[in-house]
Parts: structure tokens; C-alpha cells; sequence
């Protein structure tokens, strides 16, 4: 009984879907307030009712009623009770269903902290958004309906994805989706500008916040998978250009150009035409994310299941969204696009540049990602596009990235002496040089690359930091919560740059036939491989290895990968056993048995600073999320 | 030209010539980067580069996986039902490895054996990569446990 509750609180939430994008809608249009006013009632509903259906679909987890046929295939009655609140998004209709609840959560969330925006704004706001909303809730009940039932009921479920079966995953799919969906907001603050027709740098104000927090969101989320893939998959890499990763990354770069963009049509009512297009862009590479992950197109660790159906009602939906609001755009996008005049040698041009980079290497993954598709779309064979590709080209556009941030927020707005800024950085520039150039001859087996991270972390500390001192002398120590979140954000490019390069420069990687009783040297750790016994677990069997790591004849750890067996379905997994710490990572693996005399296949990783990719990552996130308690965007609209 | 329109041009210029340059790195890396995916008939048609890496997918031939004691050396043949072609891999295979599973292996021919630097077998056990699928469909149908001729 209760799942076809569940469904129909999904049915009513669509029908208010309707109502919210048309009332409101022609209330806007025809300046009819009553019917503008129901744009809130209407949003705050829909969440009560989209939170209903989350709530049953969970229930029925934690019941194991495997009469609904997406419980039978995702959960079984061994399954530990937190996996059974997670299982809910292990697969491809619960995860759409939180998808959807997450949509409904940012829709109530911009009805509730609007307030103080013109009632006008806020209907149409709401209004787009809530045909976004109807679109997926149309997705979720005609293709994936996750209350399906399955007759007769199953005795046993299936199991929960074991990959999934990880603390890890609990918080990606949630913050991911948070960001994917955040995106949303700027998207119908953009359109809902177009419709209105006066594309000034007001709407950019009020949506300035809400991209900050998507995008904050989005680089929590996707830092969460890297880690996840790093310990759970059991090749301790931390980034594949996966095109399932490609997908969450490619909004993340076209958000962070549209942070940056927003910030120059907000201050200096520039790029205004610029700006709307990729709040548009970013949202669509949204979409476009869900339809190559969703769909199957795309042969991937992510792909469940392919299912053409699904596929097409996506794309079909991308291509409405895109066409539609490009089109909005062509009528209504504002012709006379003046800001503040600028020069070359401004913040603007700066800011330009890092647009044109950060959108470059987006459309570079673009193209990298969808040309199998194109190739065998156009009979040109089945094509895979090696991560080489994707590494070299986002090299080369990131390292004038990286060069120019510091530039940033020295330069004035307008009109600087390009003299000014350059004499500033220099000393720092040259500091960081040394600095590189002493690691690479002072260290031990030292790169190009591992010269780059002292070089790319120093260069950007110490000139983020010289830009602090700056406001310290010359602002006499006035800094808004903008100036601080985007210091917090630069110091994690800092940090994630630095970790990134050395990880990839000074890593050893050994993978070894060991005996048992057997040793081997890695960076003067010692790792000694003692046997492996087997260990029950609730839901799964385990070879249980154990290594014991030395350094210098002094103790480090007793190591204890894992291969388990998972009792239903029959899958394998392995869990690698990782010692971290900010200086580095130990990392043992087990691959497989070979042989009688008890000898086993092992991974033995030293991953030296890897953790600074993901703390550099939650930098960077923080300081997205400090830039919102900035007062600018709590003042009342009338001042501008 | 006034100096606004000069200012203008010269951006344009400086912006197309980086696009182009920019376009050429990029098809450049490209082309550099790609590998394509053949099945054991395609090798044993002398369809595929014998200089070039690539990827060769199908079927781990039942009974064929042969280990080294003491050293991490396996050998296997891949086949699509039709075909097969012998694989040597030195490294760690990947847990869904297993004899009738379906994998992609990536490397190059050496004389008549294939050498993999990377195996990749998908994590859901009912999942075959649909390249695999649809070379193997072309054959004959996948209910066979014959691993066709060397």
C-alpha cells in the first residue's frame, strides 16, 4: 500500500510541478499579483510531497519489502542498517528520486530566502525552475518509476552494489547532486532575466550567492568520488578522466568561470551577454552529465544499466532546455552590452583571460568525451580517447591559469600600470623559483613536475598572501567576506596544485609476487608480507592479508588489505588497506592467490602529499561558501 | 582606422590565432591519443596496426588462463567466439577477471601475441561492454563455449 502512496505524492508533485510553472508565470506576464503569489505556496508544497515519496521509498529499505522491485535488486536482509538508508540512491531510480528531492529542496530554498527580491523576480524564478523540476519528475515517473512493483514479491534481495557498500559513498551521490542541481538556480535566474527582458547586473546579484554554494557543493562532491576511487576501487589512482568524471567536471569548470564572470557583471556591469550564456551552459552541462551517465551511451564504471528510453527522454529534454533558452537568448539578450569602459591592462582583461581558459579546457573535455560517440556515430570505428590526451591539454591551459591568479586581485578594475602589479609579485615569483629549483636538485628522485608543484604552490601562496598584505597597508585591514573566501579558494588551488604534481612526480607504485615472509623496499619503508587468513563479515567472506611496514628498522604499521567475497551476486571486491597522513599515503592492495606456497599478487603504493588534492579541493570549497555571507548580498535591492 | 577599431582588430587577430593554434593542439593530442577497439577476428584478419597500441576486447577463453609461480606473469586467450588470440599480462588483474568474463585489454602485438599493459573487466557481473557485445553479435551466438581457432 504504502509504495503506491509514494507514487502518487510523486504524481501530485508533478501536477504542482505544472501549476508552478504556469501560474505564476502569467501572473508575472499579465502583473497579476494573486496569481504571482502562489509561486511560494506552491514550492513549499511540492518539497512536502517530493519528501514523502523519499521518505517511503526508504521506509521500504529498512522494512525489506522486496515486493518493490528496486528494494529486491539493491538491498538484502544482511545489508547493514546505514547502507540501507544509503542503498535508497545505489542505483539509478532511487538515485534520480534524490536527485529530484534535492531540486525541490534548492527550489524551496530560493522561495524561502527571497524575500526580500521583487515579488516579479520571484515568480519567475520559481516558474523555470519548476519546469526543470517537471521535466525530471515526468523522467522519473514514465521511465524509472522507483516504486515499481515486483510480482510475485522476491524471499531475498539482490545486494546493494558492493562498490557502494563505503562511508565514502554515503555523502558523494547527496553533494554531487547538490551541485549538479544548484546550478539550476543561476540557470532560472538567467532565463527569468531574459523573460523579463532587462538584463541588467541586478539579476547577477541575486544569483551570485546561489552559484557559489552549487559550486561549492559540486567540488565537494566530485573531491568525494576522487577519494572514493582512490580507496575503494583498488588502484589507489585518484582521477581517470573517466567520462562519467568528465561529466561532473565539466559543469565545475563552466560554474567556476561563471563565479568569476558573475563577479565582473555584478561590479562593473560587463560581460553581461557572456555571463548569461554560461549560467546557461552550466546548466546544460548538467543535464548533459545525467544523460551520458543515465543513459548508457557511455561504456563506464558508472553506467548501471543502458536503457534507450531513458537515453532519449533525456536527450530530448537537454535539447528543449538548450534550444529553448538559446533561442530565448537570440530575442531577448541585451543588445547594448556596455559596462565600465576597460583597457587591456585591467581586471576585466584578467578575468576575461581566465573565462577563455576555464571554458577552453571545458570544451576541450567536451570534445575528448563525446568524440567516440561522433566517431561511431559516423561509422569511424569504436574509439577510445586515452587520458594522455586529457592530461597534456588541461596541462597546457591551466599553466597560464595558474600563472595569471595571483595578477588577479592586484590589478585594478578599469585601468592599472601593468608595472605596478608585476613589481609587486616579482620577488615572490623569483622565490618560488628557487624554491623549485632546490627541490628539483635537492630531492631525491625529483622531476620537472616535482620543481612545477613548489613552483605552482609558492607562486600561488605567496602571491595570494601578498594580496592580503596589500589589504592590510593600503585597505587598512578591511576585508569583506568576498576578499576572504576568495583568498581560501586560491590557497587551495595552491595546496591542490602542490598535491597534485608531487603525488604525480614522487609516487612509487610496485606491484609484486610475495611470499609470505617476504620483503620489499619502497622510499625506505620496508613492507614485509606475512600471509593471508580467511575472515568472516556480515554480508561478505575475506582474505585477509596482513603487511608489516618498517622504516629504518623502526615500526610504521601492520597493514591489512582485503579481498572480499560478497555472498549474493558473487562479486569480488578489493579493500585496499591506506595509512595516511598529510606528508603521504602507504597503500597495500591484494590482487589474487598465486599459488600453493601461499603467495599472493600485492599493490604496494607510496603516494607521497596525495591527501593535499583533497584538502586543496576543500579550500576551495570553503572559500565558495564563505563568499556568501558577504553583506553585499543581504543589502535591500532599492540602492542599486 | 581610429585607434578603437585598430585596438579591436588587433584583439580579434591575437584571439583567432590563439583559437587556431589552440585548435591544432588539440586535434593534434587527439589523434596521438586515440585507441581502437578490435575484436580476436579482426586480428586474425590483419585488420589491426601491428606498430600501434590498441585495444582488443572479447571473452576470456574458458580453461586458457595459465600462471607463472612466483611472478605475476599470466597468459590467457581472448576470443569472440570465432577467433582467438593469446594475451600476456604482467601486473594484477582486476577482481571480475575470471574465465568466461568479458574484458578489454590494452597494448600491442608482439609476433602473434597480443601484450597487454592494462586489462579492464567490468564490476557488474552481467555487464559486457556493448563494443564487445556487438562485435560478438556479428558472429555466431554467445550461448557457444567454442573459443574458435587460434
Amino acid at each position: 500500500m504504502l509504495p503506491e502512496l509514494g507514487l502518487l505524492a510523486l504524481i501530485l508533485a508533478m501536477l504542482l510541478a505544472v501549476l508552478l510553472g504556469t501560474l505564476p508565470l502569467i501572473g508575472a506576464q499579465r502583473g497579476n499579483d494573486a496569481w504571482m503569489a502562489t509561486a511560494r505556496p506552491l514550492a513549499l508544497s511540492q518539497v512536502v510531497f517530493i519528501g514523502i515519496a523519499y521518505g517511503i521509498l526508504t521506509h521500504a529499505f529498512i522494512v525489506h519489502d522486496f515486493s518493490v522491485a528496486y528494494v529486491a535488486n539493491n538491498s538484502n536482509s544482511l545489508l547493514p542498517l546505514v547502507y540501507q538508508y544509503t542503498a535508497v540512491w545505489g542505483a539509478h531510480e532511487g538515485s534520480l528520486l534524490l536527485w529530484v528531492f534535492i531540486l525541490s529542496l534548492w527550489i524551496a530554498a530560493v522561495a524561502i530566502f527571497s524575500k526580500a527580491l521583487p515579488r516579479i523576480v520571484v515568480a519567475r524564478v520559481l516558474a523555470v525552475m519548476g519546469w526543470v523540476s517537471l521535466g525530471f519528475l515526468a523522467f522519473l515517473i514514465f521511465t524509472s518509476n522507483p516504486f515499481a512493483r515486483l510480482l510475485p514479491a522476491a524471499i531475498e534481495g539482490g545486494d546493494m552494489n558492493p562498490l557502494l557498500q563505503d562511508i565514502g559513498m554515503i555523502a558523494h551521490p547527496p553533494l554531487l547532486y547538490t551541485g549538479y542541481v544548484g546550478f539550476a538556480v543561476a540557470f532560472a535566474f538567467a532565463i527569468a532575466a531574459l523573460l523579463d527582458g532587462k538584463v541588467d547586473a541586478q539579476w547577477v546579484r541575486w544569483s551570485r550567492p546561489w552559484t557559489n554554494v552549487a559550486w561549492a557543493f559540486l567540488t565537494i562532491g566530485i573531491a568525494l568520488g576522487s577519494f572514493w576511487a582512490y580507496y575503494e576501487l583498488g588502484w589507489g589512482g585518484w582521477w581517470f578522466w573517466d567520462p562519467v568524471e568528465n561529466a561532473s567536471f565539466m559543469p565545475w569548470l563552466v560554474g567556476l568561470a561563471l563565479l568569476h564572470s558573475q563577479a565582473v557583471t555584478e561590479k562593473r556591469g560587463s560581460f553581461r551577454s557572456w555571463t548569461l550564456l554560461l549560467a546557461i551552459a552550466a546548466f546544460s552541462l548538467s543535464l548533459l552529465g545525467t544523460f551520458l551517465v543515465r543513459s548508457g551511451v557511455l561504456t563506464s564504471v558508472h553506467a548501471f544499466a543502458s536503457d534507450p528510453a531513458r537515453g532519449m527522454f533525456i536527450l530530448t529534454f537537454l535539447a528543449v532546455v538548450i534550444g529553448g533558452s538559446l533561442l530565448l537568448f537570440a530575442f531577448r539578450a541585451p543588445t547594448s552590452d556596455k559596462g565600465l569602459p576597460f583597457v587591456a591592462a585591467s581586471r576585466e582583461t584578467l578575468l576575461l583571460a581566465n573565462n577563455l581558459l576555464l571554458t577552453g579546457a571545458a570544451a576541450m573535455i567536451l570534445l575528448g568525451t563525446l568524440y567516440p560517440l561522433i566517431a561511431e556515430a559516423l561509422d569511424l570505428g569504436k574509439i577510445s580517447v586515452g587520458p594522455p590526451y586529457f592530461g597534456l591539454l588541461f596541462t597546457l591551459l591551466m599553466a597560464p591559469l595558474v600563472l595569471l591568479v595571483p595578477f588577479g586581485p592586484l590589478t585594478r578594475w578599469q585601468r592599472e600600470e601593468p608595472s605596478k602589479p608585476i613589481r609587486m609579485l616579482v620577488p615572490w615569483a623569483a622565490l618560488a623559483l628557487v624554491a623549485g629549483a632546490i627541490a628539483f636538485f635537492g630531492l631525491a628522485n625529483s622531476s620537472w613536475k616535482t620543481a612545477a608543484a613548489f613552483i605552482a604552490g609558492l607562486w600561488l601562496t605567496l602571491g595570494t598572501l601578498r594580496f592580503v598584505w596589500q589589504r592590510f597597508v593600503v585597505g587598512k585591514g578591511r576585508f569583506t567576506a568576498e576578499m576572504v573566501g576568495m583568498c581560501l579558494a586560491h590557497f587551495g588551488l595552491a595546496v591542490f596544485f602542490f598535491g597534485v604534481l608531487m603525488t604525480e612526480s614522487m609516487s612509487q607504485e610496485r606491484d609484486v609476487a610475495a611470499k609470505p615472509g617476504q620483503s620489499f623496499e619502497l622510499q625506505g619503508y620496508n613492507f614485509r608480507f606475512d600471509g593471508v587468513k580467511g575472515v568472516p563479515g556480515p554480508n561478505y567472506q575475506a582474505d585477509r592479508g596482513t603487511v608489516v611496514v618498517t622504516r629504518n628498522g623502526e615500526m610504521v604499521a601492520t597493514m591489512e588489505p582485503e579481498k572480499r567475497a560478497y555472498a549474493s551476486g558473487g562479486s569480488v571486491m578489493t579493500e585496499a588497506d591506506i595509512r595516511g597522513s598529510l606528508k603521504g599515503d602507504l597503500y597495500v592492495a591484494l590482487g589474487e592467490p598465486l599459488g600453493p606456497d601461499g603467495s599472493w599478487a600485492l599493490r604496494l603504493y607510496v603516494k607521497p602529499f596525495i591527501r593535499w588534492i583533497w584538502l586543496g579541493a576543500l579550500l576551495m570549497a570553503i572559500g565558495g561558501f564563505v563568499v556568501v555571507l558577504d553583506k553585499r548580498f543581504r543589502r535591500p535591492v532599492t540602492g542599486e | 582606422m581610429n585607434p578603437t577599431r585598430k585596438r579591436r582588430m588587433i584583439f580579434a587577430l591575437v584571439l583567432l590565432a590563439a583559437a587556431g593554434v589552440a585548435g591544432t593542439f588539440i586535434v593534434l593530442a587527439l589523434q596521438e591519443n586515440l585507441t581502437y577497439l578490435h575484436t580476436p577476428s579482426d586480428v586474425r584478419a590483419g585488420s589491426v596496426p601491428t606498430d600501434a597500441r590498441f585495444r582488443l576486447g572479447g571473452v576470456v577463453c574458458e580453461g586458457s588462463v595459465r600462471r607463472t609461480d612466483g611472478s605475476l606473469l599470466v597468459q590467457f586467450a581472448v576470443t569472440d567466439r570465432i577467433r582467438q588470440v593469446p594475451v600476456r599480462y604482467e601486473g594484477i588483474l582486476p577482481d571480475m577477471f575470471r574465465e568466461g568474463t568479458s574484458i578489454i585489454a590494452t597494448g600491442r602485438l608482439e609476433g602473434n601475441e597480443f601484450a597487454a599493459s592494462e586489462v579492464l573487466a567490468k564490476h557488474d557481473e552481467t555487464y559486457m561492454p556493448r563494443e564487445v557485445a556487438q562485435a560478438m553479435a556479428k558472429g555466431i551466438a554467445m550461448h557457444t563455449k567454442s573459443c574458435g581457432k587460434n
